[in-house]
């Protein structure tokens, strides 16, 4: 089947077994290797990316079902960022409160972080555990993780309001 | 499965809708390249913006960098998805491997048809254990224990499988999903067996054997005994007993396992990428099985997502992908997925205590027996018999006890291999003593923080020999646990603990005081080799680029590393570069397991560099006419201490050593130095953990309300790396207290066998932190480190189950096996009530 979609603001048009998944579409069609895969169960978030604005687990998503739609991944998440050509603020509270050890959960939970500032602009420590809920981390215990996301969230506002 | 099925009506209900057509804009004809070929930019893929600039430049004043919560250099490549894991790497002509695995425990095995799958659609290869075996070695077993009996693991199963998941051959394709689909065509006849899972009833004498020749399902006896134990028992007071069980674990390394091999025939050079932690000792064992010289096999460890002792093994899948490369002079790739992982991946814990305490009555521990069955599962993996031997290293804890006896038996059962997982043995030690210390306060009525107070060795007894035959390098027991019950205001949680009895409400506080035994360690202990490499080489530019054997995946080293040579050199961490995991630029290095990575790795570094320094020391002080050791390294210049005015520039005396027309006399080019750091001993971390609970009668939930953590690793390198690995450590330990555990059913099948069933804590679980430290240099390195990657793992689970055991002792409960959870919670208050047992006063 064709499909013809937006992956970080660069249009794609693919032809794709029906049974293909997103996930695969992006790491092996587009080489886009920073969606990672931990599970085969949509539990662990590893593979989350943004469709149409929303954070959505790509590893039970199928690639058809993606056609139409606007996929950003961790690779385009720093263009999304207001202009600032350099990183995403969740990108950069990630790196400054060191939210991240082996980084393979990293790029999931950098989207699912993003997609819960797009809702909520100043979450608290309670709402930030629940928005991450679906992603799983072995190596960092979620604390400096929740710590890098309510650094953006600060960031962010601040932005809005200048 | 309720929250999958959700996910999956919602998604499945907008593929119904005809995709709205959305107008796109009409595509732009393609630019032909007018740019000459110099202007283009390094070709990163189109849509990936450039690396945010992470490196200042190379003149940045230098400034005392170890100690500082420097931010991680290893970050931006990983913040932005351009790190490279091994199933990134694409090759051209790449086929794709998949594993045909047991769906039996026990089974022998009459035939393996490969007819269908030889023939399916885009196969181009199929391999069975007739083909495997007498060609590539048995999975090797590093750790052999006095008169063990074999329980050698064949790459792929031949006569017979010994556990869910074991691999019985291997289909692969020109991609995925015809490799994913060809597995099910391959026919394999199976004769069931009774399975072995109980390990208590696996040592009996009627049990169904795993191995006929064996005569019994016992792996191996270990006996260690310390101190006059007989006499110990016959002056004690009373007899403390208790039975405990530490359950089996599954790592869950969010990455799973992968291998991506390519073998060319013409320069006979093997290379294989795996996601391990070990990338020389693989190196060694493939080139062993494969039967071939060690110079032929070229081992790289891509980016590795997380390994905590799942990673320190050589794997069936590792030979079985190198041989398939070089019989298809193909690249072949197999990566796991999470269902494997549960089944064919090492598991953790899995032991029973029995032990009996022989004390006073004012609290005082005079000697202790104790028996440990330790559950290996069907075959050996690299580490499995010696993970439970270091239980029994560390049985006395953080505490003084004259007399020990230990017997340990290692049993098989047809179950996937224990080894090595975070702690790997300490944290089964610390759960049982830090449970024993409570149990025995209550039933000697006395408090437990007296106890251990009681029964603590005083700092100047350091270093301290243990019965066990282990010496604790330096530490300070009393002020750790001292600073645990002031950052936790201890008094007042009593205060509020006893309102809420009142109120007839069940909250418990849990403490636990632990010492390990990390940074492993001196060679005459350990399976292999103890030590670490580090080759430092100072390049003409001045920056340096330092080669280790150590291979972190996550640890941070690339950034603590550097912090240590800047301060070493006076240069900045951003002109200091540390290269791993290659086996071919890397000199041969142990790997990163038991908290070694800074305490040994650094260590092989500091040596390193220290003679580097010596090196420019002499140069400078040959061009300033002044003795080496009156000089100074700070901020690119090399100056006399005590007049900074007379300097000379880093830079210079680095081109002196290459221009080599101004060395010393005799002194030889070149700045490139190579170390092998042997270390005397290990070192031995402690520290005092203190939590409150509150456990919902009606529900048995237990709500971990506080947290506080003091944690002692000596001197810190960078404290941004040691809270985030005591955070980490942390969590995985409540993880065992509350939520994790391997389940097979008495057929022995996996029934934990996903992430839906089997519960790794997410961040909603989790109660903020509270993390203080004590520093007590250890005397065993130069920079006076302990490690501190398995702390957490050690303290955790017993201090949650003594705070559930304390909510409930109104009920008269003395002890709850792990894990706690909701139902077995429910039903012990229950049976405690029906007991009539008081109500909480």
């Amino acid at each position: 089947m064709e499909i013809e979609l937006r992956v970080n603001g660069k249009e794609q048009r693919s032809r794709v077994e029906p049974r293909l998944l997103l996930v695969h579409y992006l790491r092996d069609e587009l080489s886009l290797t920073g969606t990672h895969i931990g599970c085969e169960t949509s539990i662990c978030g590893a593979c989350t990316v943004l469709m149409d604005g929303k954070a959505v687990k790509s590893c039970t998503v199928l690639a058809v079902q993606a056609n139409g739609s606007e996929i950003t991944t961790i690779e385009g998440l720093a263009a999304t960022a207001h202009g600032n050509g350099g990183l995403h603020p969740v990108q950069e509270g990630f790196w400054e409160k060191h939210g991240l050890q082996c980084g393979y959960c990293t790029p999931g939970m950098i989207l699912a972080a993003t997609a819960l500032l797009e809702s909520n602009a100043s979450p608290s420590e309670t709402e930030i555990r629940h928005a991450i809920q679906g992603n799983l981390c072995r190596c960092t215990g979620y604390q400096n993780i929740v710590a890098a996301i309510d650094y953006a969230a600060k960031k962010m506002k601040k932005q809005k309001s200048r | 499965m309720a929250r999958a099925n959700a996910k999956k009506k919602r998604v499945v209900a907008k593929h119904r809708k005809p995709a709205k057509k959305k107008k796109l804009a009409p595509r732009k004809p393609v630019a032909m390249v007018t740019k000459p070929v110099a202007e283009i930019e390094p070709s990163l893929p189109p849509h990936q913006p450039k690396a945010a600039n992470a490196l200042e430049s190379l003149s940045t004043p230098s400034r005392k960098f170890v100690g500082m919560p420097m931010k991680r250099k290893e970050d931006p490549r990983l913040i932005q998805g351009l790190a490279h894991y091994v199933d990134d790497i694409q090759m051209t002509g790449m086929v794709y491997a998949c594993v045909v695995r047991s769906p039996y425990a026990h089974a022998k095995i009459k035939s393996v048809d490969m007819s269908k799958a030889r023939t399916a659609p885009g196969v181009v290869a199929v391999l069975t254990g007739e083909d495997t075996r007498g060609v590539i070695g048995d999975v090797i077993c590093a750790a052999v224990l006095p008169d063990m009996k074999p329980a050698t693991r064949p790459m792929l199963a031949v006569d017979k499988v010994r556990f869910v998941g074991e691999p019985v051959a291997v289909v692969v394709a020109s991609d995925r999903y015809a490799a994913r689909d060809a597995v099910d065509l391959v026919e394999v006849d199976y004769d069931p067996l009774p399975a072995v899972v109980d390990p208590e009833k696996a040592i009996t004498k009627d049990s169904t054997l795993l191995y006929e020749q064996n005569g019994d399902n016992i792996s191996f006896q270990w006996h260690l005994e310390g101190g006059d134990v007989a006499n110990a028992f016959k002056e004690a007071d009373r007899v403390v007993q208790c039975r405990m069980v530490n359950q089996r674990l599954i790592p869950v390394a969010m990455e799973p396992r992968g291998v991506v091999a390519d073998y060319k025939p013409g320069e006979k050079k093997l290379t294989v990428w795996s996601s391990t932690q070990i990338p020389h000792t693989l190196r060694t064992l493939l080139a062993a099985v494969l039967k071939m010289p060690e110079y032929s096999v070229h081992v790289i460890t891509p980016e590795v997502g997380g390994g905590f002792g799942s990673k320190l093994n050589m794997y069936a899948e590792e030979a079985l992908v190198a041989y398939l490369a070089m019989q298809l002079l193909k690249p072949v790739k197999w990566i796991e997925t999470r269902r494997e992982n549960f089944q064919n991946t090492i598991h953790g814990r899995d032991e029973i205590n029995y032990a009996e305490f022989a004390v006073k009555r004012d609290g005082k521990i005079l000697g202790m027996r104790w028996r440990i069955l330790a559950d290996l599962g069907a075959y050996y993996q690299l580490l499995t018999p010696l993970i439970p031997t270091l239980t029994g290293l560390m049985a006395c804890g953080c505490y003084k006890i004259p007399a020990v006896k230990l017997d340990i038996t290692g049993v098989l059962t047809n179950k996937m291999a224990t080894d090595a997982y975070r702690g790997a043995g300490r944290p089964e030690a610390t759960y049982f003593i830090e449970r024993m210390m409570d149990v025995i306060a209550a039933e000697l009525k006395i408090d437990p923080l007296e106890v251990r107070r009681r029964n603590f060795p005083q700092p100047s007894e350091f270093p301290y020999t243990t019965p066990t035959g282990v010496t604790y390098d330096s530490a300070d027991y009393q002020k750790c646990l001292e600073k645990a019950l002031n950052i936790s205001n201890y008094t007042q949680l009593r205060k509020d603990q006893a309102a809420a009895r009142k109120q007839g409400r069940y909250v418990g506080i849990g403490i636990s005081t632990y010492v390990e035994i990390c940074a492993m360690g001196p060679s005459v202990a350990m399976a292999g080799g103890g030590w670490e490499s580090a080759t430092v080489r100072i390049e003409p530019s001045g920056v340096v680029n330092v080669l280790t054997g150590a291979s972190p995946h996550g640890q941070g080293q690339e950034t603590s590393f550097a912090q240590i040579a800047a301060d070493m050199l006076g240069i900045s961490p951003q002109d200091v570069e540390i290269t791993h995991g290659d086996t071919a630029t890397v000199p041969y290095g142990i790997g990163t397991f038991g908290s070694r990575g800074t305490a040994v790795g650094g260590t092989a570094m500091y040596r390193a560099l220290e003679k580097l320094r010596d090196k420019l020391a002499k140069i400078a002080a040959h061009a300033l006419g002044v003795p080496p050791e009156s000089l100074a390294f700070d901020d690119y210049k090399i100056h006399v201490k005590s007049d900074p005015t007379k300097s000379m520039k880093y830079g210079e005396a680095v081109g002196a050593a290459y221009a080599a027309k101004t060395l010393p006399p005799g002194m030889d080019p070149g700045l490139d130095v190579t170390h092998f750091f042997e270390p005397s001993n290990f070192t031995f971390p402690f520290g005092s953990h203190v939590c409150v609970v509150e456990v919902d009668p009606e529900t048995g939930e237990i709500d971990l309300q506080k947290y506080f953590a003091v944690d002692d690793c000596g001197n810190v390198i960078n404290p941004l790396l040691v809270d985030g690995q005591v955070h980490g450590g942390i969590v995985q330990s409540i993880g065992q207290a509350l939520f994790e555990e391997t389940v097979y059913d008495e057929q022995g099948q996996l029934i934990t066998g996903e992430l839906t069933d089997y519960a790794i804590p997410r961040a909603s679980d989790i109660p903020h932190l509270v993390t203080g430290r004590t520093v007590t240099p250890s005397p065993v390195n130069p920079m006076g480190v302990k490690g501190v990657g398995e702390a957490g793992t050690i303290g955790a689970t017993p201090a949650l189950v003594n705070a559930l055991v304390d909510a409930l002792s109104p009920l008269g409960v003395t002890h709850v096996d792990l894990p706690l959870k909701r139902e077995k919670i429910w039903q012990v208050m229950r049976k405690a009530r029906n007991n009539g047992a008081a109500k909480p006063n």
